[in-house]
Order: C-alpha cells, then structure tokens, then sequence
C-alpha cells in the first residue's frame, strides 16, 4: 500500500492505495464519486473522463498513485447549489442524452475544449470528441449542446 | 480489468530513474504516460513486477531548437508536440503526427519517448522518426549513447533499448522540403490500418510505412524509383515490396498491401506539392 494525497473538486484527500488500483476505482470506490463512468477495459471509451491539473484524461487508465499531488476534477463539481452548470443545462436542453451513461465523459471533455480553445466550429467540437464514445445520440445533438454553452460560457466571462 | 499488482517507486530525477533501474534489472518496467503499458497491464498481457514512473521528469519535456536539429524531450506529451511552434515551423511532420495520435485525452499523457519505447508497429511517430533519420538519445547508469532510428526497430514490441536504458531526447532535422503523413483508419481515434510518412530533405525523398511489417520500415522500393527518375504515381506502385502486413478484422494484409499503395501516392503528391 502507498499513501496519496490528492485535491479533488477542491476538496484535499489523502488515502492509502494499492499500486494498481486505477483512479477512476479510487474515485468511484474509495471516495464514493460514482458520476465518472467506466464503459470499457480498453481505453477507448473515453465514458471515465475526468479532468487532471485542467486537461482531460481516461482516469481508467492513470494509476491513483500517479495522482498524488495532482488536481483533480470530476463531474460532481460542476452544478453549483444545485443550479447545473452550462453543459448540463445545455445537453438536458438540446437532448444530447439518452441512456446518459457517455454523458459525464462527454460533458468532461467538452469542458477542456471550450476552456482551453479558441472558438470551436462544428467541426473541431467534433474531432475534439474523438475520444469519447456514445452509443445512443448519434452525437448530433452533443455537438449542440456543446455550440451552446461553448458561447454562453464565453459570453458569461465577457459580462 | 485492473493489472496484477506490482511494486511501485516514482523518480524525481533522470539519475534516480537509472538507479532504480539498475537495482530492479529486468522486473522492471519505466511509465512515462502510461497510455501503452496500462492498457497492456489491465489485459494482463505485462506483467512487469516493478514500475518505476518518469512521469514527473519535468526537466524530459521540452521541444528546443538546437542548430541542425530539433530536440524533443522523450517525456514530451503528444499534445504539447502538436502544438509546438518551433516543430511547426522546422519539422511539421512531427507536429502533425503528434496530433493524429489516439485523441486529446490520449495525447495529454502519452508521450513521444513511450510511443518510441514501445516498438509497436502500429504506433505513428515511429515511422515519421524513421523517415526523417531521427537520432535517439539513450542513457544508462554507465554513460549515454546515440541510436539511429534506422537501427533501432528491432522487431515486434523490441528495439534496441536495454531493460536499464532511459530515452532521455528525440532529435529531428530541420526539413529543407515538403512531407505528408496519410492515416487510414477505422474510428477517429484509432491506431493506423496502414499509414505512410514521406519528406522530401536535401534533394531527396524518404517514405516509410507504419503497419506494414512488425517493425515500422522504410519503403525502399519507392524510395529507389524517386532516386531514378520515376513520378510519384510511378513510384507509389513499389509500395507493398517486402512488406509483410498483419491481417486483422480491420483488414487483410491484402487489404493493406494495397493501400499502402495508395496512401504512398497521396503522401508523395502531398510532400512534392508544398
Ligand atoms: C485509446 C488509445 C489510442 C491510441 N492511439 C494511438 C494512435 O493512433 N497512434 C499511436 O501512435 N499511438 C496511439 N496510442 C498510444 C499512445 O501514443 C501512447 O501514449 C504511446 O504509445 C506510449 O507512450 P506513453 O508515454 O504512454 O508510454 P508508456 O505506456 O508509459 O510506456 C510504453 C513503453 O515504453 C517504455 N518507456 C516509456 N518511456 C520510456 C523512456 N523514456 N525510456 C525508455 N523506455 C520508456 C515503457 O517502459 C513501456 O515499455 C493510443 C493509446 C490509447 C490508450
Ligand atoms: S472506461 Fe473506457 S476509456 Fe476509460
Ligand atoms: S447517451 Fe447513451 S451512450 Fe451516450
């Protein structure tokens, strides 16, 4: 066992892990936040995306001891006092979800597009999303959804 | 599936990484990004009974214009390579690949000395250092050396690294012509059914292949047909020579000796045009 100490959604954490536990396990298992996904035991879903010092990555495929000392956030920290933020307002508006099982994953790595790009048109939104899978929507209304709240977050930080 | 359990140590320097490598001999296994050997450890095809992570080598992740060269850190993510101006304008072969890899999560942590490390035939970046007769900085406790890509490959998952040898930099030319990287593949995200580099350097023109054999290789037929005076159509038709192709669902080595064909013709028009 090995002792980590993380910061997750703000919050400071520290535990003891086994080597090869995966940080989607420690944060589904150990810390109870079950929004993060797991679709696959191949890296290709992209279902378990997290955010990890602001980039997105497969939390199926770090290890919980590669986390120490990292910044993570997680689906949970996006609604604020129960007001949803953005993306989720804008996928449970446009209907970008069916079963809803992609949707953390997506809404997650929707959030590093829009914050750590430029404005996006259909077509980068899309090839941004080329690690994510969804079996249900066709992703026609993910793109939307995202084309939405991409210019209200935007035109929220000008206000 | 969660991989078999290990041991873990984390480096806080290129020496420490070297020293843990020389006290844990063959168990061991370096993780950079992790994006190749986890997803192995989860199917438990390795096993390795030491990792020692180099994740934290910070002082590896640089892209720096050096004279003749570029440097590349090996513990460079692929999205930092991607976006690199300096690779951009002197060598944007390599940017451009970078960002053909996996997709943004992938390439926020796999890096390019683990895609090298790795010796999987199937892997992008591997091909491109080989067109571009990439020189591989290697150290171990006893000193450093330099490899070229050329010698490097040596087979399926094997290169010329030893168990205690660290990737420590990546060196590219500075290209004097245009290039092309044609990726055929399946989902965005996937790995190449067949790809092909081609760069034209110093008056001449290098083309390898990814996929096409257990080894990324050069494509020497075609290369000879430029040297002699054929077109890229002409040339393009030497592609499948020597090749020995894996068949899979994806498709049948014939399938692929095909394109190979196919993508070399538009990765020779698309280098000779820019
Ligand atoms: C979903 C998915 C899609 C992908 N798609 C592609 C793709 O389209 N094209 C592609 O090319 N790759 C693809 N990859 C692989 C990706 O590029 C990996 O990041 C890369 O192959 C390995 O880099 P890493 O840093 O993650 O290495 P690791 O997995 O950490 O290590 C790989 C191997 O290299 C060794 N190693 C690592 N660094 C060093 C070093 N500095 N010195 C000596 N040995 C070292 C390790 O011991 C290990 O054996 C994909 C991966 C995933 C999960
Ligand atoms: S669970 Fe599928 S990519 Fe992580
Ligand atoms: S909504 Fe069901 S997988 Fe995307």
């Amino acid at each position: 066992m090995r002792r980590v100490s993380l910061t997750v959604n703000a919050v400071e954490h520290e535990a003891m892990v086994e080597p090869r536990q995966l940080l989607v396990y420690f944060l589904r298992e150990q810390l109870g936040l079950t929004g993060t996904n797991v679709g696959c035991d191949t890296s290709t879903c992209g279902a378990c995306t997290i955010l990890l010092n602001g980039k997105s990555v497969k939390s199926c495929t770090v290890l919980a001891v590669q986390a120490e000392g990292t910044e993570v956030t997680t689906i949970e920290a996006l609604a604020q006092d129960g007001d949803l933020h953005p993306l989720q307002q804008a996928f449970h508006e446009t209907h970008a979800l069916q079963c809803g099982y992609c949707t953390p994953g997506m809404i997650m790595a929707a959030l590093d597009l829009i914050t750590n790009n430029e404005d996006m048109d259909e077509d980068e939104i899309r090839t941004g999303l080329e690690g994510n899978l969804c079996r249900c929507t066709g992703y026609h209304n993910i793109v939307k959804a995202i084309q939405q709240a991409s210019s209200e977050m935007r035109s929220f930080a000008t206000k | 599936m969660i991989p078999a359990s290990f041991e873990y140590e984390r480096a806080d320097s290129s020496d420490h990484a070297l020293e843990l490598l020389d006290r844990h001999g063959e168990e061991a296994k370096l993780l950079a990004g992790g994006h190749s050997l986890l997803p192995m450890m989860r199917l438990r095809l390795a096993t390795p009974a030491v990792l020692i992570d180099v994740g934290r080598l910070t002082d590896l992740s640089y892209v720096r214009d050096d004279g003749d060269a570029i440097a590349i850190g090996a513990l460079t993510c692929h999205e930092d390579i991607k976006d690199s101006d300096v690779l951009k304008q002197h060598c944007g072969i390599v940017a451009h690949t970078a960002g053909e890899v996996g997709d943004p999560q992938v390439r926020h942590l796999g890096t390019i000395g683990g895609s090298i490390a790795h010796g999987d035939p199937a892997s992008d970046l591997p091909t491109v250092m080989l067109a571009l007769d990439a020189q591989f900085v290697v150290r171990s406790s006893g000193g450093g050396r330099t490899l070229a890509a050329s010698n490097f490959f040596s087979g399926l998952f094997e290169t010329a690294l030893e168990p205690t040898n660290l990737l420590t930099e990546v060196r590219v030319p500075k290209l004097s012509g245009g290039w092309s990287y044609q990726k055929f593949h399946h989902r965005a995200q996937d790995w190449a059914i067949v790809g092909v580099a081609a760069v034209q350097h110093n008056g001449g023109a290098a083309v390898a292949l990814t996929n096409m054999s257990d080894v990324p290789m050069r494509a020497a037929g075609v290369e000879q047909a430029l040297a002699s005076g054929s077109d890229a159509a002409t040339a393009a038709t030497e592609a499948a020579q020597n090749t020995s192709p894996p068949s899979d669902p994806f498709g049948s080595a014939e399938y692929r000796r095909d394109l190979a064909k196919v993508l070399t013709r538009r990765a020779l028009q698309e280098a000779m045009s820019s």
